[in-house]
């Protein structure tokens, strides 16, 4: 059992990394909103599922000018994430003005109601517009990066099986990790992050220190929203097939992943998403083994957010959550 | 304000007094419909089936397959001094507009039988409403367990059974693709799971073994996790008991890690849905289906031509099946009202011979109901991609 378990373990880190990735810059808009507003934007998961939406569409319209073959893919996945990012970030700093500014001083429960109803909204608008546009609402764009890659890990030690991965693994990889460091670089180092910090530990006071509170929030939703929608463009290109519901279930299991790195901590919402998505890859490849084939891959979730309930119980702060957190 | 207030209340009470007075009027008009067997000259025929919304070119295929066949039969029932009309309906696709749609077609006394559903959810409570009003259906198209296993007298369908699919599917492939081993994969609805049990019972009562049952969950992407699992096993055929959105993305990923043994799927993956998603990866993909090629058989292609010169319109596949449908349940009034000396005999009676139709020869499909109403001669067809285009091959079929 522990055998066939080792065997199939580099693949099942390789797709669990990917997933993981995807949920890491997601989970990170959740946790930069709740941190400067203890707000929990639901919306956030309809942010990236419209991002991934924008870059299919983008991909569809150069495959439909011919330019895929005359352009490098590179260049094409580049354009997109540009145009995605730009789109989302300022679809959710409008959200924020129209859903979340008027009721800043409600109760904490109405803006998460407002959330909610903003992601309904967005999700049958672009379901709408799919459908308009295509007859069908499940879109799938033209695949780029399907080259296969084999890793002969089989040579490193004969008790791994041989393993691989597409291209498009790489990219996503890659532009997860620049994304998040450039993020960690703009909130601890530049003059527009130590704002965003200092807004998140006391609202008052920043004002106080000639901060505009309300820019600030703004650009945090700004940036928030711009990685969820790139994370929608990773997506797209990594699976090929999106549908206007991927927000959803995506965007719970985000949000999971930013209260298991500690919310309001971004080095926290990058771990929590790595580590919730190999728990899931590894209990879908390995759950029936592990209980003798009583319980199969559909219990994968199960398995992810017990141990979620296991961390939480010790550490109800997060992983990497401090008792007194440094929030953003 | 006091005059204003009270002039509401009377309004309101007699609208009240008047929905309440056209309420009772339509009932009383329905109880003397049920007791019905002299006067009207005309016999209708209702259609029930989603005209708007996302699946109206099936509903619409299937109305007007049906309106073909009445307008083929009415010269004979003019000979014996009936007049048929059509009644279409629009159920949406919506279980609680079937069932509204139902009660006016019930309280219509004129209307000796149904064509309908589309959906065997819309199938299921509408055809409560059928029973009650002893009105005969012939759905072309349910194929829900279900919906013959209540035990309605007047609940009759001409196509397969969901539990006959998956027997299909294995007989299939472990007699024409040689598999020993099958990988089962399912999407935990009632449609999925349900298939992929029958295929499981089937494939393991032919011989073969089943290396893993898996489950996934639908409306996610990323189904590596699973598509690992198979791998490693190493299974001649993988099954998947689903719809095309999950069927195509796993298709798609198993093929992208290598795995190139013929995987299978239900009438869940018949739609060029699949096509799309799984792009030129599609190859080497089977699937059963209830709805099989019109233009198979000489009546069949006879059927293509006649439609497309009347409606200007290609023949969906469902389109056969309801004028075949529309063929048995006139063929039961037919028998009825011959039984009763030409004279216009009782719904109960239309039903009792729809449901004694044997041996009827449609375009397509033959027709012979059992005690519950399904078709003994039904069948389900099996089709083959081999390359990115829609409709697949058709390979072969199988009958119960």
């Amino acid at each position: 059992m522990l055998h066939e378990m080792i065997q199939s373990l580099p693949q099942v880190l390789i797709d669990g990394l990917t997933l993981g990735t995807v949920y890491a810059v997601v989970a990170l808009g959740y946790t930069m909103v709740y941190g400067i507003l203890q707000l929990i934007n639901f919306a956030h998961g309809e942010i990236f599922m419209s991002g991934a939406f924008i870059g299919t569409a983008i991909l569809i319209a150069f495959s439909s000018m011919g330019l895929l073959h005359s352009i490098p893919s590179i260049l094409v996945v580049i354009i997109m994430l540009v145009v995605a990012a730009v789109l989302t970030g300022f679809l959710g700093m409008g959200i924020e003005r129209v859903a979340y500014r008027p009721l800043r001083n409600a109760p904490r429960l109405i803006p998460l109601i407002t959330a909610i109803g903003i992601s309904f909204v967005l999700q049958d608008v672009v379901r709408f517009i799919a459908e308009l546009a295509k007859g069908n609402y499940i879109i799938t764009g033209p695949s780029l990066f399907t080259k296969q890659i084999h890793i002969p890990t089989s040579s490193i030690s004969s008790v791994f099986h041989d393993s691989s991965f597409k291209t498009s693994f790489l990219l996503v990889l890659i532009i997860a990790i620049i994304l998040m460091i450039a993020l960690d670089f703009f909130v601890n180092k530049t003059k527009y992050g130590t704002a965003m910090r200092a807004v998140s530990l006391d609202r008052d006071t920043a004002a106080l220190m000639s901060i505009n509170v309300n820019k600030i929030i703004s650009v945090t939703f700004f940036v928030g929203s711009a990685l969820g929608g790139a994370t929608g463009v990773l997506f797209a290109v990594q699976y090929g097939t999106i549908d206007p519901y991927i927000g959803f279930i995506l965007g719970l299991k985000a949000f999971t992943a930013a209260v298991l790195g500690g919310i309001g901590n971004i080095r926290g919402a990058m771990l929590g998403g790595i580590i919730l998505g190999i728990l899931e890859m590894f209990a879908a490849a390995n759950l029936s083994l592990l209980t003798g084939g009583v319980l199969g891959a559909e219990y994968k979730d199960v398995f992810a957010f017990a141990i979620l309930i296991l961390v939480l119980i010790f550490k109800p702060e997060g992983l990497l959550g401090k008792p007194v957190a440094e929030k953003v | 304000m006091k005059f204003k207030k009270s002039l509401t209340l009377l309004l309101s009470g007699a609208l009240i007094a008047g929905v309440l007075a056209g309420c009772s009027s339509k009932s009383s008009d329905s109880s003397d419909g049920d007791s019905g067997g002299s006067g009207g000259k005309v016999i209708k025929i209702a259609t029930q089936s989603p005209l708007s919304g996302g699946s109206a070119i099936l509903g619409e295929a299937l109305k007007l397959g049906a309106q073909l066949k009445l307008e083929e039969e009415s010269k004979k029932f003019e000979k014996l001094g009936y007049k048929l009309q059509l009644e279409p309906y629009d159920d949406q696709g919506d279980p609680k507009k079937g069932v509204s749609n139902a009660n006016v077609i019930g309280a219509d006394k004129e209307i000796y039988g149904i064509i309908g559903h589309l959906n065997s959810g819309v199938t299921i409570p509408s055809s409560e409403v059928y029973e009650k009003y002893h009105v005969a259906m012939v759905s072309p198209a349910a194929t829900a367990v279900e919906v013959t296993e209540r035990g309605l007298k007047t609940v009759n369908r001409i196509v397969a059974r969901d539990d006959f699919q998956g027997p299909a599917g294995a007989e299939y492939a472990v007699k024409e693709l040689g598999a020993k081993t099958a990988f089962i994969i399912q999407d935990k609805t009632a449609y999925g799971q349900g298939l992929a049990d029958e295929f499981k019972k089937a494939i393991e009562s032919q011989g073969a073994k089943v290396v893993g049952y898996e489950g996934i969950t639908v409306g996610e992407k990323d189904f590596n996790g699973v598509i690992n699992k198979a791998k490693s096993q190493n299974p001649d055929v993988i099954y998947f008991g689903g719809l095309y959105a999950e069927g195509g993305l796993i298709i798609k990923q198993a093929r992208e890690k290598g795995i190139d043994v013929p995987i299978m799927g239900g009438d869940g993956l018949d739609s060029s849905g699949l096509v799309d998603i799984a792009g030129d990866k599609v190859a080497n993909t089977y699937i059963t289906s209830v709805a099989g090629d019109s233009t198979k058989t000489e009546s069949g292609k006879k059927f293509v031509e006649d439609y497309k010169a009347k409606f200007n319109k290609k023949a969906e596949s469902y389109s056969v099946y309801g004028y075949d449908s529309m063929g048995v349940l006139l063929k039961g009034i037919e028998d009825a009202i011959k039984a009763n000396g030409d004279k216009l005999p009782s719904k109960e009676k239309v039903a009792e011979a729809v449901r004694a139709v044997k041996d009827y020869k449609g375009a397509l499909t033959e027709v012979s109901f059992d005690d519950k109403g399904d078709n003994t001669k039904a069948k389900v067809f099996l089709y083959k991609f081999d390359k990115a285009s829609y409709p697949p091959a058709l390979q072969g079929e199988v009958s119960q």
